[in-house]
């Protein structure tokens, strides 16, 4: 009998031959296996399928702790704020933010790019690692994917309120009119409102679409409770009567049948595969708005990718500094969420963060090779060069090395390997990276406006505090509906997690020979059930079942 | 899935030719019976009891799983879904709408020159055309799945028995509808109980 047969795992716990969990080292939860014979399980502790749908439905179901309320009121006090900001604004005129002649971009589309670079880490890990195969996503998809949207909503607010006049921001779409004014298709800014809004979206359906199993095991549970104290005689909850409502006319009557599923598969791929070239469209759209400009600093070629890399960069590291803390806030939230995946997300921040670095020093290139001089000048003496250095130099250079400092330079931690696994350095890691990227769309944004061709135009820009307040008021916002996300609904996708157990294997019971690693004793007990085939179907299993 | 099954109308309300079949087999008590469920344990039990179902010869029969299973389309012997297609068809005609609506407005119903540029000039159409094409697909996607499950639908008989809810927990679900054309009640429970099922139950239609 092979060690990695689950129904002998978890019997055995049940008759307590074997403890359940084993004792956990902080450093190394037993997902760290540097053998690459033998696959690190997905989800700690040789959890069963009904466990795994107590722990996260647990979730959704119980009020996750003393820190959730307090928590949340401050987080919807901030997001008071910045709708009474954002209200002030729309009574008064866009005055009251610090912009002016020469700097009519500043922290509005500074805050709309950073937050729709945020939103595109849930998707890259929906779809991307989707295509890819990639099992470890199930820790992070639902999650990010929620991040996404609430990231989405974030950014929406401020080209809509930039555009002082928001009753007039239904111009911007095609529709018949009395003036008969059509919007403009060979504007870029107009690519952006199709493209945020289509990625808004698709974002909405995918997690929706997602979570339609998962509604639907809240649902049956909830159903559940009410049938049994039906039958005690018991009096009805109405939380619980209220989830089988809600939770039943969201999840669309679904009843986990085959056929179902089948065709479900398949539509999670389709939409895996046109969100993937979609999520690589919108930041390449973004970025349109400033690479077909002619102002230095803005002109480049290099932008799309450069906006795509920096938007995964910055998309993971909030993830992270979300998820960090809820895996220390919630009981058994690292068996899902394991050392495993912080260290390939680690992984993925140094890689898109040298891409980012790679795209700082190209830009130098380019306004070297090019011999143009407003190029040259916009990236050395307005980014670079400190005005306490040079006459020439620039009043932001504090902004250019701030975002250096936190981009290029902090990830580069991640080579070492104790980095990458220990929470707290990738935490702090993943702040800096969140504070650079704010700055990297900054400097684009206002260091590129501030010095442009003549030096009579030349100012500078200081936010007024309606400016700072309403980018603490997103961030109240986005922090608010996360809040709500992690109290009420799912948090891990808990049909896919489920699928990637060892047990979920229709082929399991006999994986007898199958399997040399899983005799081998790791030194942990959860490498045991999920040791050498996670989803169950290495290749020679395939060939027997097809 | 009949329409009689999706909309639980009156009988004398539907059209004839839509009425759901009449009823061959009865609980107990009297009343219409949907089907035969066995419950299993474990995934690899229902996998290899669905291939027997299968190789039985039942046509109105369905297997429920907490979780997509893999190469289930082979134990239950179906065809693989024609939804790509019906998105891909969609796809494309949204996509082709989008450029037509930009091209239209650009070039047809009110050209103005911008840049120099001709006023048909396809380029910069392509972006908005792609992202159009994107979102009909995601619509295509999400409604043709569920469409074609036959859902939302909020009512259904398995729903009525207090063990299937367990279906989006832990348990295995086989499901043999008792208009097969194959079923009688006795060679059903006969075969599933000989496929290692935990439990068979009889579950009425209403």
């Amino acid at each position: 009998m092979s060690a990695t047969n689950p129904d002998r795992i978890i019997s055995e716990r049940l008759a307590g031959i074997v403890s359940g969990a084993p004792a956990r080292d902080p450093r190394d939860d037993g997902s760290l296996n540097d053998d690459p014979a033998v696959r690190p399980p997905l989800v700690l502790n040789n959890r069963s399928f009904g466990e795994v749908t107590d722990i996260i439905c647990g979730y959704a179901e119980h009020t996750p702790g003393k820190w959730w309320l307090p928590m949340f009121l401050l987080a919807a006090s901030v997001a008071g704020i910045g709708v009474t900001m954002i209200l002030y604004l729309i009574i008064t005129g866009v005055g009251v933010w610090g912009l002016n002649n020469q700097i009519n971009w500043a922290w509005d589309i500074t805050n709309f790019v950073f937050w729709i670079g945020i939103g595109h880490a849930g998707t890259l890990i929906s779809a991307i690692l989707c295509i890819f195969k990639q099992k470890w996503r199930t820790a992070v998809n639902r999650s990010a994917e929620a991040m996404t949207i609430f990231a989405v909503i974030c950014a929406g607010i401020f080209p809509a309120i930039h555009v002082g006049r928001i009753w007039f921001i239904w111009m911007v779409f095609p529709i018949p009119n009395y003036n008969s004014i059509w919007p403009n298709f060979r504007s870029p800014l107009l690519w952006d409102v199709f493209a945020v809004s289509t990625y808004a979206t698709v974002s909405v359906l995918f997690w929706y679409m997602g979570m339609i199993p998962d509604l639907a095991s809240l649902r049956d549970r909830a159903d559940r409770r009410l049938r049994r104290a039906v039958a005690a005689g018991a009096k009805k909850r109405l939380p619980d009567l209220i989830r089988a409502y809600v939770f039943g006319l969201l999840s669309m009557g679904w009843r986990f049948s085959s056929r179902h599923w089948h065709r479900y598969e398949v539509a999670y791929l389709i939409l895996a595969g046109v969100s993937t070239p979609l999520v690589l469209s919108v930041h390449s759209i973004v970025s349109f708005d400033f690479a077909t400009s002619v102002v230095p600093g803005w002109h480049t070629t290099i932008f799309p990718p450069y906006f795509v890399a920096g938007a995964i960069f910055g998309g993971f590291a909030m993830v992270l500094l979300l998820l960090i803390p809820a895996r220390e806030l919630f009981s058994n939230f690292k068996d899902f969420l394991t050392l495993r995946h912080l260290e390939n997300m680690a992984k993925i921040i140094l890689v898109t963060g040298m891409m980012v670095g790679f795209a700082y020093s190209m830009e130098f290139f380019i306004a070297w090779y090019s011999g143009n001089e407003y190029e040259r000048d916009a990236f050395l003496f307005n980014r670079v060069t400190p005005i306490w250095l040079s006459d020439r130099g620039a009043p932001y250079w504090w902004a250019y090395w701030t975002m250096i400092t936190c981009n290029v330079l902090s990830p580069q931690v991640f080579w070492f390997k104790k980095m990458r696994r220990d929470p707290r350095a990738i935490w702090v890691v993943a702040l800096l990276v969140t504070i650079g990227m704010w700055f990297e769309r900054f400097v684009i944004i206002v260091t590129s406006l501030h010095r442009a061709w003549l030096p009579g135009e030349w100012h500078m820009f200081f936010p007024t505090p309606v400016d700072m307040l309403t980018f603490a008021g997103t961030c109240g916002i986005f922090l608010t509906l996360f809040l709500l996300f992690l109290r009420f609904l799912p948090v891990f996708a808990m049909a896919e997690v489920k699928a990637v157990l060892p047990q979920a294997s229709p082929h399991g019971h006999d994986d007898h020979d199958h399997d040399d690693h899983g005799h081998a004793d790791h030194g942990h007990g959860a490498a045991h059930g999920s040791g050498a085939h996670p989803g169950g179907h290495g290749p020679s299993h395939e060939k027997e079942a097809h | 899935m009949a329409f009689a099954d999706y909309f639980p109308l009156p009988q004398k309300w539907i059209p004839r030719g839509l009425r759901s079949k009449p009823c061959r087999h009865f609980m107990p008590d009297g009343s219409p019976m949907y089907g035969v469920v066995a419950e299993y344990d474990t995934a690899a039990s229902v996998y290899h009891a669905a291939e027997k179902v299968r190789d039985a010869g039942f046509k109105a029969w369905d297997m429920h799983s907490p979780f997509p299973m893999h190469g289930v389309e082979d134990a239950m012997g179906f065809e693989r879904t024609k939804l790509p297609l019906m998105v891909g068809v969609v796809a494309l005609s949204g996509a082709a709408a989008g450029y037509l609506m930009q091209w239209w407005i650009t070039a047809v119903d009110f050209p103005v020159t911008v840049q120099g540029k001709p006023p048909g000039a396809w380029e910069p159409f392509i972006p908005i055309t792609f992202e159009v094409g994107v979102l009909s697909s995601a619509f295509a996607a999400l409604f043709g799945m569920l469409a074609m499950n036959g859902l939302p639908r909020f009512h259904h008989p398995l729903f009525k028995s207090e063990r299937f809810l367990a279906s989006s927990d832990d348990k295995f679900f086989i499901a043999i509808e008792a208009h097969d054309e194959k079923f009688n009640p006795e060679g059903v429970r006969r075969l599933l109980e000989s496929t290692g099922a935990s439990r068979v139950d009889l579950v009425g239609a209403e």
